[in-house]
């Protein structure tokens, strides 16, 4: 059912969880920061959850918690999936 | 009637205050969980009076002390009637004793059953909830745990305990459209209530007599509509005036 996220894809799957919380789609790049993006960490709860249903990678708090940008946030779930 | 798409599941429904809020959740339109634990019969006449007024529901089993259980409760829930967007949890037991005699059992089955169950529920229900930007959490806590009732340390612990968690997950879930409520029944006329003499406690109620089921029913079927979108955090006592 799931897939194995790749840079591509999982840019795709956080873009898509960033904009279901309500972050600018404009203001998204890999540099952002989740605060200037106004991402709380309800919202990363909530996006980690629309990763796990893609990929099937589960993120737990400590794995969310330090995250502090987009890239950031990326690169860990490639890095899970793989 | 509700308006989300989803199901409710009210645990302990096989019989007393959990049975007639499946009742009133079905007539409020919500399809029905109707779990137990030791009791098919029950649940079974339970779903039965739902279906035959024409609303939707399904018994499920499962012991939630065992800590999967949780994960497997929901995950039947949602394969059989969708996402639970209403979650009643009103399972719940008592062994009294006096502090001394209180053995460590009894005090971890009452704080499992009572708290631990319920919070892992919370837990697993809480994503599609807040996916749906809409959830019903109601917790069926007791007038005993912020007030004393000698004999009952590890029932007042575990209800006390239903409250803060009420409280601090509601505040945190709050700006998605999920809330977060406790009903604090008195004493009510069910089968956990039933070894109590009857009678023995109405000089203490205003109302001088015991609630019934239906009367927390209504109060939880409250807590769960779409009118109580803006009650989040809050304990609803239901106790004939008892702690007023």
């Amino acid at each position: 059912m799931t897939t194995k996220a790749d840079p591509q894809s999982a840019e795709e799957v956080i873009r898509k969880g960033l904009e279901e919380v309500g972050a600018d789609p404009g203001r998204v790049t890999r540099d952002a920061t989740f605060e200037s993006l106004d991402v709380d960490s309800l919202d990363l709860v909530e996006i980690a959850q629309i990763v796990e249903d893609e990929f099937g990678v589960e993120l737990g708090g400590d794995d969310v918690k330090d995250l502090k940008t987009v890239g950031d946030a990326i690169d860990l779930v490639v890095a899970k999936s793989a | 009637m509700s308006r989300a798409e989803g199901a409710a599941l009210v645990t302990g429904a096989s019989g007393g205050i959990g049975a007639a809020t499946a009742r009133a959740l079905a007539a409020d339109g919500w399809p029905v969980a109707v779990h137990f634990r030791s009791d098919p019969d029950g649940a079974d006449e339970v779903v039965g009076s739902i279906t035959e007024t024409g609303g939707k529901a399904i018994a499920v089993r499962a012991d939630l002390d065992s800590p999967e259980a949780a994960d497997e409760l929901i995950g039947r829930v949602e394969g059989n009637l969708g996402p639970a967007l209403v979650l009643v949890n009103n399972a719940g037991r008592r062994a009294d004793g006096l502090s001394p005699q209180i053995d460590d059992g009894d005090w971890c089955d009452v704080i499992e059953t009572n708290l631990n169950a319920a919070f892992r529920l919370i837990r697993r229900s809480l994503g599609p909830m807040i996916r749906a930007r809409f959830g019903r959490v109601v917790n069926v806590a007791s007038v005993v745990g912020p007030r004393a009732n000698p004999g009952q340390a590890n029932y007042a612990a575990s209800k006390a305990g239903l409250i803060g968690m009420t409280k601090t997950i509601a505040v945190e879930v709050a700006r998605r459209g999920v809330t977060v409520n406790a009903v604090a029944p008195g004493l009510v006329e069910t089968g956990l209530t039933a070894d109590l003499p009857a009678g023995a406690f109405d000089g203490a109620i205003p109302a001088r007599r015991p609630g019934t089921p239906t009367e927390i029913a209504a109060c939880i079927a409250f807590l769960a509509s779409d009118e109580a979108s803006y009650v989040t955090g809050t304990v609803l006592t239901v106790d004939g005036g008892m702690s007023a």
